[in-house]
């Protein structure tokens, strides 16, 4: 019944199996490439959980806005600008792959972050997650992308407690809160060694994940930076009123105040010291909202000597020419000036593509190992950073921030000494003379 | 002593916006026995309405109040004739479906037309008052809402319990068939409570952007709140809402000063402990 296959004809077979087998391994490596990468790869999809809707929507659009304007000049070049990548159109290691940006709608709520990245990772299928903005959000997200081994960065939660969960997959760009309130501490020593008193803090947050995470940074370096907490304030993010909260404040006769809120409170805020005709020596502001344009715009007057901390400062920003062009660009395109998120959210975005471009490989496993040996100079970025290298926890170690005050009605950098534009107005209330 | 003083006054102030619009709210129930969902939103919409009649008119919001008011009624009576006759005589589950339905339409449609960018009315007249008395400062942008909280509140209750009308709108609520044997027309009765919670949600939104922020979800506090009042004051009391209102701005205002973080607590509390001791309400009856 069967044939039999003479040694000659048996040797054959091996030999078309081998050629077989030998172009298949060919045609294996040719997926990657003479110089190792992916050649079917034509696009890279970066999913940005974002707060699109909710109370916080003004902030996730403007992050929003800042990951496109990346991807927009990752993919297109703009001219003149000298950051890496910025003119190579696409992913030179990759085929010269584009960068699309595909983004869900968080709410701002933390029950929403894992669902945001199932959907982009399973239904969207995007390589590596840029988000979210709340750390509340951040925290479930980050755990989702976790357990689906998708590569996730975040740039504007600064929840230090995020990195420190031991994720393999989750990095940070921006700083953490104990970054930001370091420059807080490190400006009120500069004001005790000119025998201004700035020993007794207020701290006033409101009571959810980034708020409270915030208070226990500031409760933490206070003491040991020797300074004393005499009003300890927490509120509803979903207050309707900060009055009796802002007494409470007054009563303790703080040097200086750390105020928590997203921009909703923040208004009802500055609404409280206007009722209370009450100006504290110093307001030393946590949070998107005091970075919110629409909340700035809105608060007027009300905002004037009062300081903020921040990554990116357009004061800065204008010092350095890479930065000028992109906040140029951005404000043309969009007609609203670059924020700190819309700068951190850009800065990711450009780290992003050169971590996949040293990857050469759109695989999840080689973008991280691609990221966790990252390290780009400050030069390289339009922020005031010493520059982006992740530790083991995976935070960017060169994440740097600087206070600014409002004065004249505009943001002008105060600390520290290198890069101030002037020195604090202190007490605030003497910016108001 | 003062900071509690200040406390009381500001939960007064604050109590009163709520009275206001919890009325609208029981009103509605009392009548069609159905709860709006959509209720706070319905001023945040009327917030939207006061800042375009500023925006496009350079309308100041006291001026903008009948606008508000009268361009609520008329979005009441559209959504009353569209969406809620179909399903009055549907399950309770159906009538909330709706009215959640339709807090996230007027969500969505509201950022679509204005985006999430947070607005603000730009130096009402009554901005720049300051008053201070026995050490206890208040707003004229409080003044004025608590004010305006109160008689538009009182003009309702005088309305619901004094005009025959009200009379009416009682006698629906109380017993529709009943009514209709006396020659009340029930559908027209229905119509009128939604355009009055239209009304009271007008003019409280037009009041609140003297001292409050515009985006879509700034009626979710005020929706939160109103329900609160409602069930403590009693399903359908229009008193009952009124005083609850009031009651819950003060317990906000003392609650801030001494629990900070713990207001809506306090005031989800004091709503559960009504729940157990006196289910029907402070002025509901078994």
């Amino acid at each position: 019944m069967f044939q039999r296959v003479s040694p000659t004809r048996r040797g054959g077979r091996i030999l078309a199996v081998a050629a077989v087998s030998a172009m298949l391994a060919v045609s294996a490596c040719s997926s990657s490439g003479a110089d190792g990468a992916d050649s079917d790869v034509t696009e890279i999809k970066i999913g940005t959980p974002l707060p699109l809707s909710g109370p916080n929507a003004p902030l996730g659009k403007d992050a929003l806005q800042g990951a496109e304007l990346a991807a927009d000049i990752l993919n297109n070049g703009l001219p003149g600008l000298k950051l890496p990548l910025a003119n190579d159109k696409g992913v030179p290691n990759l085929n010269h792959a584009k960068f699309k940006i595909v983004s869900a709608d968080t709410q701002g709520k933390p029950e929403n972050g894992a669902s945001a990245v199932n959907h982009l990772v399973n239904d969207e299928n995007v390589h590596v997650i840029a988000g979210a903005l709340e750390s509340g959000v951040t925290k479930t997200a980050a755990q989702q992308a976790e357990r689906l081994q998708v590569p996730f960065i975040t740039s504007i939660s600064s929840s230090p407690a995020l990195t420190q969960q031991g994720l393999k997959w989750f990095f940070r760009t921006g700083p953490t809160d104990v970054t930001y309130a370091q420059s807080f501490f490190g400006l009120l020593d500069e004001q005790k060694k000119k025998d201004i008193p700035a020993d007794k803090i207020a701290l006033l947050y409101m009571n959810n994940t980034f708020g409270t995470d915030a208070a226990k940074v500031a409760k933490s370096l206070a003491e040991s930076n020797n300074k004393q907490i005499v009003a300890d304030v927490p509120f509803d993010p979903a207050a309707t009123d900060l009055t009796s909260q802002l007494q409470n404040v007054r009563a303790a006769e703080p040097d200086t105040v750390f105020v928590v809120a997203y921009p909703p409170t923040a208004t009802l805020f500055i609404n409280a010291t206007e009722q209370l005709d009450y100006v504290p020596p110093a307001v030393m502001a946590f949070g998107a909202g005091f970075i919110d344009a629409g909340f700035i715009k809105s608060a007027g007057d009300g905002l004037e000597g009062m300081s903020r901390r921040v990554a990116w400062s357009e004061d800065l920003g204008s010092r350095n020419p890479a930065a000028k062009l992109v906040a140029d660009e951005y404000k043309k395109r969009y007609d609203a000036p670059l924020t700190e998120n819309s700068a951190r959210v850009f800065t990711t975005i450009m780290a992003l593509a050169q971590a996949v471009n040293n990857a050469r490989s759109v695989d999840p496993d080689e973008i991280r190992a691609a990221l966790t040996a990252l390290d780009i100079p400050g030069r390289d970025t339009i922020m005031p950073w010493d520059g982006i290298k992740f530790d083991d926890q995976h935070q960017n170690t060169g994440a740097r921030a600087v206070v600014e005050q409002r004065l004249g009605g505009v943001w002008k950098v105060v600390y520290p000494k290198d890069v101030a534009a002037q020195e604090i107005v202190w007490p605030a209330a003497e910016a108001r003379k | 002593m003062q900071d509690l003083l200040q406390a009381l006054t500001n939960g007064a102030f604050l109590g009163a916006v709520f009275a206001l619009a919890a009325v609208g709210l029981t009103l509605v129930f009392g009548v069609t026995n159905m709860l709006n969902f959509a209720h706070g939103d319905f001023i945040m919409v009327a917030m939207y309405a006061g800042f375009v009649c500023w925006s496009l008119a350079g309308l100041d919001p006291l001026v903008a109040i009948p606008i508000a008011a009268i361009t609520l009624a008329l979005v009441a009576i559209l959504v009353y004739a569209g969406i809620i006759r179909p399903v009055l005589g549907s399950t309770q589950l159906a009538q909330m479906v709706v009215t959640f339905g339709l807090l996230t339409f007027l969500r969505g449609v509201i950022q679509f037309a204005f985006t999430a960018t947070p607005r603000r009315i730009e130096d009402p007249i009554v901005g720049s008052i300051r008053v201070v008395v026995g050490g206890v400062a208040v707003t004229g942008a409080q003044l004025v809402s608590a004010a305006g909280a109160l008689v538009a509140t009182g003009a309702l209750a005088w309305f619901v319990h004094r005009t025959e009308t009200g009379r009416a709108l009682q006698a629906v609520g109380e017993d529709a068939a009943g009514a209709s044997l006396m020659g009340i027309n029930s559908g027209r009765m229905y119509g009128l409570a939604w355009a009055l919670a239209g009304v009271s949600t007008g003019v409280a939104g037009a009041l609140l952007i003297n001292n409050f922020g515009i985006d879509p979800l700034a009626g979710a506090s005020f929706g939160i709140m109103s329900f609160i009042a409602v069930a403590l004051g009693g399903f359908g009391s229009v008193f009952g809402a009124a005083l609850a209102g009031l009651l819950l701005g003060v317990v906000q205002g003392v609650v801030g000063l001494y629990l900070s973080g713990y207001t809506l607590t306090a005031a989800l509390g004091i709503y559960l402990l009504v729940l157990v001791v006196r289910p029907q309400g402070l002025r509901g009856s078994r």
